[in-house]
C-alpha cells in the first residue's frame, strides 16, 4: 500500500468536520438507548429500585444528546430541518427521528417513573422508550460506516456491535453507580458483559481492517484505544471483585467503565480522520480491487484506452 | 448508455431537461486558470488563499466548499528524447542539464506536464444527496446535483460521505457548498460559467449523452497518436457510482491526478450496514434481557 501513487501526497477525501460533540454523543446517546431497555425490564423483573435510577440515566442522556447535535450543527437554528423529510438511505435522517421518538417516550416514561405524571401514556411510552433505545445505540455506527472513509466504511459488519456493547456496559456503568448494590445485580452483570463484547468486538474489527485498520495503531486513535481498554478492564475486573459488597468500589469502577466507553468512542471517531486524511487508505485499496478484477478478466476494469496504441513518447496533440 | 438517475427525469415528468455535463479533456489544458476564475467571479464565491504550496503551479490546492473548480498541475519527469533532426550529442547536454536540476521546465526538456481543471461529478448515485438529511442536496431537472442553501443546516454529513472530497463547510457560514454546475445559467440557457471560460475547450459542456459518444472519439485520436495511458475517468455506467455528469479524459492514472481510481458510492452498502445495525440492536437486546433475567440481584 506504500507505493501508491497520488497528487502531491495530498488527501482525496475529506475529513469530517465533526467537532467534539458528536463522538460524544455517540456516548450519551448509548446511555440513553441501553438505559431505557434496562429499566424497561427492571420494572417487568419487579426490581423498581433499578429501573427508576435507569429511567433517570436514560432520561439525562436524551436530555443531553440533541444539545449535543444541535451544537455541532453549522446553522444550529435550523435543526428542525432534520425532520423535513425520513430517508433510509441517510442514517441521519433514520436517527433523528429515532432520537425524537426515545427522547418523547423516555420522558415521558422517566416522569411516569418518578412522578407518577402520564399514568395512561406511560404504558405506552415505556416500551417504546425501550425498544425505540436499541436502534438509538446502533444506528451511530452505521452512521460513520455509511461514508467513504476507508476505516468507517470497511468496519460497517463490526462497527454497530461495537457501538452496541459499549451502549450496554456504558448503562451497566451508569445503573451501577446510581443503584445501592443489593438492586443492582442486573447493572453489575451487564456491565461487566457489555467491557468483554465490546473489547472483543473493537479487537475484531481492527483484526478485520488489516491494514486499513493501521490508524489504529496511530495516534491518538491508539492512545484513545489503550486508555479505554484499560479503563474497561480495570473497572470490570473491580466490578466483578467488589461490585456486589462496596458502594464505593462499584461507584468507581462505574466511573471507570464510562470513561473506557467514551473514550473507546472517541477513538473511533479520531481514526476516520486518520484515514481520510491519507491518500494510501483511499487509493491503495481500489487499486488493488481494480487489479484483482482485471486478474479474473472482468469487463469494465481496463480503463478505456489503455489497451490499445503502441507505446510512445507523448504528442503534439 | 444508462444515464436515469434514481430521481431524474421520472421526478420531473414533462419538465425533465436533457441531463447536462462537463467532458473535461485534460489533454488541451494549458494550466491557465480561466475556469477558477471565472467561477468564483460568477458564483461569487469567496477567496480562498492557500499562500504559497511549491506544488508546481497548484497553490489552489483542492476543491471546497470556496473553490468550485481546481487546476491540478503534475509534473513528471520522463526521459529526454531525441527530437527531429537533433544529434545524440545533444540530447545527451540536455539529459546533463536536467539532471543537474536546472531545466527549464518546458515540455519535452525531460519533463512532462499533465494538468486537469476537477469540478464536482454530478454523480449518477450521489453518495452526498443520498446521505443529506434534510433534503438540501437534491437532483435538478438537469439531472445534476446541487444545495439549496436555504435548507442546509450544516450538519457536515456530505462532507464525508463524498468519495471525491467536493463538498466542505464555509468555515464562518457553517453550510456546505459545491459546484452548481451554474444552475442559474443553465436555466437560462447559457452554458456554466467555467466552459465559457476555457480558451482551449478542454472544458466542454453539453449534453450527456453527446458528450460521451465526442469523449470516446477524441480518446481513439489520442490512442493512435501514441498516448498508450489515455484513459476516460468516469465515463462507464458500471463503476461505483453509475457513471457521472462530469467525466474526464486523462493521460495518465486518476490518482496521479488526485482522483480515485475507483470510487463507490457509500449508500450500495447501506443494507447491508443496516442489517449489522439490526442484529447489533438484537444481540443487546439479548444482552439486555439476560443480564436483567439471568441472575440474582
Amino acid at each position: 500500500m506504500n507505493d501508491v501513487r497520488s497528487y502531491h501526497g495530498q488527501a482525496v477525501i475529506k475529513q469530517p468536520v465533526w467537532t467534539w460533540e458528536i463522538p460524544s454523543y455517540f456516548f450519551t446517546g448509548g446511555v440513553a438507548g441501553a438505559s431505557a431497555g434496562l429499566a424497561y425490564l427492571s420494572e417487568i423483573a419487579g426490581n423498581d429500585v433499578l429501573a427508576r435510577r435507569a429511567w433517570a440515566a436514560a432520561l439525562a442522556g436524551v436530555g443531553v444528546s440533541p444539545l449535543l447535535l444541535i451544537s455541532d450543527l453549522g446553522k444550529p437554528e435550523r435543526f428542525v430541518n432534520m425532520l423535513r423529510m425520513f430517508k433510509v438511505t441517510s442514517p441521519m435522517s433514520v436517527g433523528s427521528w429515532i432520537l425524537t421518538i426515545s427522547g418523547t417516550a423516555t420522558a415521558v416514561a422517566a416522569l411516569h417513573s418518578w412522578l407518577g405524571l402520564f399514568p395512561q401514556l406511560s404504558k405506552l411510552a415505556r416500551p417504546a422508550a425501550a425498544l425505540s433505545g436499541l436502534p438509538l445505540s446502533t444506528y451511530t455506527g452505521a452512521l460513520v460506516a455509511n461514508t467513504a472513509i476507508p476505516v468507517w466504511h470497511q468496519s460497517r459488519r463490526t462497527l454497530p456491535f461495537v457501538f452496541a456493547a459499549g451502549a450496554g456496559l456504558s448503562a451497566g456503568a451508569a445503573g451501577v453507580i446510581l443503584t445501592p448494590t443489593h438492586a443492582a445485580g442486573a447493572a453489575r452483570r451487564l456491565a461487566v458483559a457489555g467491557s468483554l463484547a465490546e473489547m472483543a468486538a473493537k479487537e475484531l474489527m481492527e483484526h478485520r481492517l488489516g491494514e486499513l485498520g493501521e490508524p489504529y495503531k496511530l495516534n491518538p486513535a491508539r492512545t484513545l484505544g489503550h486508555v479505554g481498554r484499560g479503563c474497561l478492564l480495570a473497572g470490570s475486573a473491580l466490578l466483578a471483585a467488589r461490585g456486589s459488597t462496596s458502594r464505593a468500589a462499584a461507584a468507581t469502577a462505574g466511573g471507570l467503565l464510562l470513561a473506557g466507553a467514551l473514550s473507546a468512542r472517541w477513538s473511533v471517531f479520531k481514526a476516520g480522520f486518520q484515514s481520510a486524511s491519507d491518500p494510501r487508505y483511499v487509493i491503495g485499496p481500489q487499486r488493488r480491487g481494480i487489479h484483482n478484477r482485471i486478474r479474473r478478466g472482468a469487463a469494465r476494469t481496463t480503463p478505456r484506452g489503455t489497451a490499445a496504441g503502441p507505446a510512445g513518447s507523448p504528442v503534439a496533440v | 448508455m444508462k444515464l436515469e438517475t434514481h430521481t431524474w427525469p421520472d421526478a420531473y415528468g414533462e419538465r425533465a431537461q436533457p441531463r447536462m455535463g462537463f467532458f473535461t479533456d485534460t489533454s488541451v489544458c494549458i494550466g491557465c486558470k480561466a475556469c477558477e476564475v471565472a467561477c468564483k467571479e460568477w458564483n461569487q464565491i469567496p477567496m480562498s488563499l492557500q499562500g504559497f504550496t511549491g506544488k508546481s503551479y497548484d497553490n489552489t490546492v483542492d476543491l471546497g466548499a470556496d473553490t468550485w473548480r481546481h487546476v491540478a498541475f503534475v509534473e513528471q519527469q520522463v526521459p529526454a528524447t531525441v527530437h527531429d533532426g537533433a544529434s545524440l550529442v545533444e540530447a545527451a547536454q540536455r539529459a546533463s542539464v536536467i539532471d543537474a536540476g536546472v531545466h527549464t521546465y518546458q515540455e519535452g526538456d525531460g519533463i512532462r506536464w499533465l494538468m486537469a481543471s476537477d469540478v464536482c461529478k454530478h454523480c449518477t448515485d450521489a453518495a452526498c444527496l443520498e446521505v443529506c438529511p434534510t433534503g438540501a442536496l437534491f437532483r435538478t431537472e438537469f439531472g445534476t446535483v446541487v444545495v439549496q442553501e436555504d435548507v442546509c443546516n450544516g450538519c457536515g454529513y456530505c462532507v464525508p460521505a463524498c468519495p471525491f472530497g467536493v463538498l466542505d463547510q464555509r468555515e464562518d457560514d457553517g453550510r456546505v457548498w459545491k459546484c452548481t454546475l451554474c444552475y442559474d445559467r443553465l436555466k437560462d440557457d447559457k452554458e456554466p460559467a467555467c466552459a465559457q471560460a476555457c480558451p482551449t475547450n478542454s472544458i466542454q459542456f453539453g449534453e450527456l449523452a453527446e458528450l460521451r459518444g465526442r469523449a470516446e472519439r477524441r480518446l481513439a485520436q489520442l490512442q493512435q497518436a501514441g498516448q498508450d495511458k489515455a484513459q476516460l475517468y468516469l465515463a462507464d455506467d458500471d463503476d461505483g457510482i453509475h457513471g457521472a455528469g462530469a467525466f474526464f479524459l486523462l493521460l495518465d492514472e486518476p490518482e496521479v491526478y488526485g482522483l480515485p481510481p475507483d470510487p463507490v458510492d457509500t449508500v450500495r452498502d447501506v443494507r447491508s450496514i443496516w442489517g449489522a445495525a439490526g442484529a447489533a440492536a438484537a444481540a443487546l437486546a439479548a444482552g439486555l434481557v439476560v443480564s436483567v433475567f439471568g441472575g440474582r440481584r
